[in-house]
């Protein structure tokens, strides 16, 4: 099943849920029209193909838009499936089940810790958005060692799978939070098994594939710090 | 089922989240053991079941526990594809639709319903009321374009967010019998008002679905326990 019928992805180089569909596009071995978007002055084609959220990542195959990260990355594993292509959900429904909790934990509670320590108005406010954001990470050491199966990822084999690719698009802001404030979110010291696994992610060829270019999440951030500031003067 | 099949839910009977779970056992045909939990007082179970989020519903099957109300029901469809009706469709891009409707249901309507409840103040709570009832604008496209004329999201028969929306019914009548205001307007969502009737009427869904009164009787409750408490903080 699976044909190269013309598949367009709308998308931010910043964006993690861009970031995990282009991923899995890969994972597959599908080529596709990449069209960067501007997420301060939307295009016709997103508004259009997005009218309900107005937002990335978008895929678009053969006209018809598919919205929503979690969907469109199950989308991509069914529609290009069987004989010749990789898995990214794992077979057995246990299995999935697990996997669909733990993106479901890092799509509702790491975002909100990332943006939670960008926000934070003062030092001791960052610190204590960094504590926050080692509890939400803290469980998933245990869950890496029951998923690994003793393998190198999530998906308890030697390539990526469904949830290495639902943690992994994170790594990058992860990667930019060093950079601008000296802060390690996947720490050696309390997630050895995590900060493992994320060194073997960012080498893989799907994370270089997408890897954002050199500066860009940070100035990313840096509109979103300037953003919010201009919103609590206005105030 | 096959023999040895054991179902187990942790659940408590108002929670919509459980009610979603019960709605997809019951239209799947599969019999399980309900275990009321007391949510003041959660069992050992329940906690070592659920560790991350300490949360019902929890489904044991064979004792391998699954969390989280629409990892449960799809695990529910994939693991007992034989039995029953299949609550997705078998194409890739109508599924992605149901997991994107799936979504929006959570991340907007329950979240501004609760909003509407247990908004800080007067004006939170009626943003969340306006926001839930743009949601349900929405969503009537939604079942416009889901349903092909037919009587459920799922088409024909229910499926995925039938059960999302479904879960959350009889908290929805009791708030429209509470407050005097339709929630299921014919007027302005003519499609969803029918829906709703439909969906009642349902065997699998009068299993599942706690009774109105008792719903009415369980919010009032709780409401009178918030005053008080309110109240008490004040002295």
């Amino acid at each position: 099943m699976g044909s190269q019928g013309d598949v367009t992805v709308l998308g931010t180089v910043v964006s993690p849920f861009a970031l995990r569909v282009r991923m899995a596009l890969y994972l597959k071995g599908v080529s596709y029209e990449y069209l960067e978007q501007n997420v301060f002055d939307k295009g016709e084609l997103l508004l259009a193909s997005n009218p309900v959220h107005k937002k990335v990542p978008v895929l678009i195959h053969g006209g018809k838009p598919v919205c929503e990260s979690v969907a469109i990355v199950q989308y991509v594993d069914e529609f290009w499936s069987g004989a010749g292509f990789a898995s990214i959900l794992p077979a057995d429904p246990y299995d999935r089940a697990v996997a669909r909790f733990w993106a479901a934990y890092v799509d509702d509670k790491l975002v909100a810790a990332v943006l939670g320590i960008l926000r934070a108005a003062t030092e001791e406010e960052r610190d204590e958005k960094v504590e926050a954001a080692h509890a939400v990470v803290a469980p998933m050491e245990e869950a890496f060692a029951t998923c690994s199966k003793g393998k190198a990822f999530f998906s308890g084999g030697d390539s990526v799978g469904y949830l290495d690719l639902a943690l992994g698009c994170h790594l990058f802001w992860l990667e930019t939070l060093r950079s601008m404030f000296g802060v390690t979110i996947i720490d050696a010291g309390r997630t050895p098994q995590l900060a493992a696994w994320a060194e073997r992610f960012l080498d893989t060829k799907a994370a270089k594939e997408v890897t954002p270019p050199t500066n860009s999440v940070e100035e990313y951030a840096g509109k979103l710090q300037a953003i919010w500031a201009a919103a609590a003067s206005a105030k | 089922m096959a023999a040895g099949d054991d179902l187990k839910l942790l659940g408590a009977w108002p929670s919509p989240f459980v009610v979603r779970v019960k709605l997809a056992l019951s239209f799947k045909g599969l019999s399980f053991e309900n275990v009321e939990e007391d949510l003041g007082n959660k069992s050992e179970l329940l906690v070592s079941s659920n560790p991350v989020h300490k949360k019902v519903p929890v489904l044991l099957h064979n004792g391998k526990p699954i969390c989280e109300s629409m990892v449960i029901v799809q695990y529910i469809d994939e693991a007992f594809t034989g039995t029953g009706p299949s609550l997705l469709s078998s194409d890739p891009h109508e599924r992605a639709i149901a997991r994107f409707w799936a979504a929006y249901v959570d991340d907007k309507l329950v979240t501004s319903w609760v909003q509407s409840f247990r908004g800080k103040t007067e004006e939170d709570k009626s943003e969340g009321t306006k926001q839930m009832f743009a949601a349900l604008q929405t969503l009537e496209g939604a079942l416009r374009e889901c349903s092909k004329g037919e009587g459920y999201f799922g088409g024909e028969s229910v499926g995925l967010v039938d059960v999302s929306l479904g879960g959350l019914l009889s908290w929805l009548n009791a708030t429209e019998e509470m407050s005097g205001t339709k929630i299921f307007d014919p007027v302005k969502t003519p499609l969803l008002a029918a829906w709703a009737e439909r969906f009642s009427e349902l065997d699998g869904a009068k299993l599942a679905l706690p009774d109105k009164d008792r719903m009415v009787e369980f919010i009032q409750k709780r409401q009178a326990q918030a005053a008080a408490a309110a109240a008490a903080s004040q002295k």
